[in-house]
């Protein structure tokens, strides 16, 4: 960054933590996708990026940049908005196609049926 | 009113996107409002499910306790990948019946299921009402089903009608 001489010493160490702290989170949900061993807690790991590891950055950044230009900065707030918001639509298309694979090979640890009662139409299902 | 602006909600939040994006001026203050009224008339032709916030009062309670269970899970989940000899975890389905049958309010849950990294939404029956999530680290099955329901549900049926 051309400015960053510029930055207060009180700032640049918060906005480092912060950096940090979401570059930790998104590498240990890194790690994580490597190391675990089913699909389905694999997907939990990737949240901590999507979550607090880029909540990290993203704080780091309103920080520095409202700090460098003495007003606020805060259109990142959008940016943390649009990925809460567009997370879970991945997350359920990749959740369902596991499920419908495991259903139809019928997987040992297979989740109990979410209707008991007559027959399973998966139509209205989201 | 309800001709000219059939979604003040959705209005006004393409009215705050623009001012984000583009810095509070007059000349944006009154491009985003244009933008957002004509975003929102042309959105009425899909004729999305029109939801009623009743108790805005809640919502910045509803965020807070959000932001500091997503952290928290962080914090658990990441501490079981680092140190995965800790204890014997256990993940698994829990099967959870709602109550809320809020096209919105299920959308919202379902954000903040699937942004805590500890749970994951994984199928909705919208008939049975009832809603499948996997658990990480699964202890307690009840833990979890009281965790949603009193925490975010209830709050949730409050605030969204």
């Amino acid at each position: 960054m051309s400015h960053a001489a510029d930055l207060p010493l009180w700032a640049a160490l918060l906005a480092s933590f912060f950096v940090l702290l979401g570059a930790g989170l998104t590498l240990i949900g890194a790690i994580g996708l490597v190391r675990l061993k089913t699909f389905y807690d694999r997907i939990h790991a990737p949240s901590l990026g999507a979550t607090w590891g880029a909540g990290g950055i993203l704080l780091a950044s309103i920080l520095i940049f409202s700090v460098l230009q003495s007003r606020l900065v805060v259109h990142e707030i959008l940016i943390a908005v649009f990925v809460t918001v567009t997370t879970p639509v991945t997350l359920m298309l990749l959740g369902r196609a596991a499920l419908y694979r495991d259903r139809s090979e019928n997987t040992a640890d297979l989740p109990p049926p979410i209707r008991t009662d007559g027959e399973t139409k998966s139509g209205d299902a989201i | 009113m309800s001709r000219l602006l059939p979604y003040p909600l959705l209005a006004v939040s393409l009215l705050a996107m623009w001012l984000l994006l583009n810095g509070l001026s007059l000349g944006h203050f009154v491009l985003g409002g244009v933008i957002g009224v004509a975003a929102s008339n042309v959105t009425a032709a899909l004729q999305p499910p029109r939801s009623r916030i009743r108790r805005w009062h809640l919502i910045p309670k509803l965020a807070a306790i959000v932001l500091f269970d997503v952290w928290r899970s962080n914090v658990a989940v990441a501490r079981l990948i680092l140190f995965p000899g800790q204890h014997r975890r256990v993940s698994g389905f829990v099967i959870v019946p709602l109550e809320l049958r809020e096209p919105a309010a299920l959308a919202v849950l379902a954000c903040i299921l699937t942004c805590t990294p500890g749970t994951a939404w994984v199928e909705y029956d919208s008939t049975a009402n009832k809603l499948l999530i996997h658990v990480f680290d699964l202890v307690d099955e009840m833990h979890w089903i009281d965790l949603i329901k009193n925490r975010y549900e209830r709050l949730l049926l409050e605030i969204l009608a």
